[in-house]
């Protein structure tokens, strides 16, 4: 059964968010769902280019209340 | 294809070390190879028991300190160790003038190394100074 986590990286800064969905990343399974929530507006922007980059897969990215929820599944 | 990313950090402010730290974490984790060299005023925070942070530069410097959200750069660099393989490499050089031995430092951190063998893995590689 795979799982979905909230990371609560709020009122951290770059790369303070990416460092703490990469932590949580390394722990999960590999189908997991990982939603990373964080008011870095850079981190906004970098968060999806490491997802990229490294190849997960990016869900979902949107602004709520100036909270950035981003949801990535772990693929490998 | 990774990129082979190597850092010398020779400043002791924190700016310079929190530039260099963040680099190196971000680098390391997104698959790059990453080797960092630590030599005059920045290998000092590496000993054993030295500051966790450094004096800053500039009003930037003093910005990072009165914020908790950032990052403390000991803790970049330690990531870009273990999450990332980052090697973490005290300079020979600094580690003879300042009369340490490597239990002295700080557990992330390899062997210490010469100029020779730092500048030779570096050939063809990116090269950044902070």
């Amino acid at each position: 059964m795979n799982e979905m986590k909230t990371i609560d990286a709020r009122n951290t800064f770059c790369p303070g968010p990416l460092m703490e969905l990469i932590t949580y990343m390394k722990q999960a399974s590999v189908g997991d769902t990982l939603e990373l929530l964080s008011t870095d507006e850079g981190s906004a922007a970098d968060v999806p280019e490491w997802v990229k980059k490294v190849g997960h897969e990016l869900i979902s990215s949107e602004n709520v209340e100036g909270v950035w929820h981003v949801k990535v599944r772990k693929a490998k | 294809m990774a990129r082979r990313i190597n850092i010398v950090c020779v400043s002791g402010t924190r700016e310079r070390l929190q530039m260099a730290g963040m680099i190196a974490s971000v680098a390391a984790a997104s698959g790059d190879e990453v080797s960092v060299f630590f030599s005059m005023n920045a290998l000092a925070y590496f000993v054993k028991g030295a500051d966790e942070q450094a004096p800053a530069e500039g009003h930037f410097g003093e910005l990072m300190e009165s914020n908790t959200g950032v990052p403390p750069f000991k803790q970049l660099f330690k990531f870009a160790a273990e999450m990332g393989d980052a090697k973490l490499l005290p300079c020979s050089m600094a580690i003879d003038l300042l009369e340490l031995g490597q239990d002295d430092l700080e557990p992330e951190l390899g062997e210490p190394t010469g100029l020779t063998v730092f500048l030779g893995d570096s050939a063809g590689a990116q090269l950044l100074t902070f």
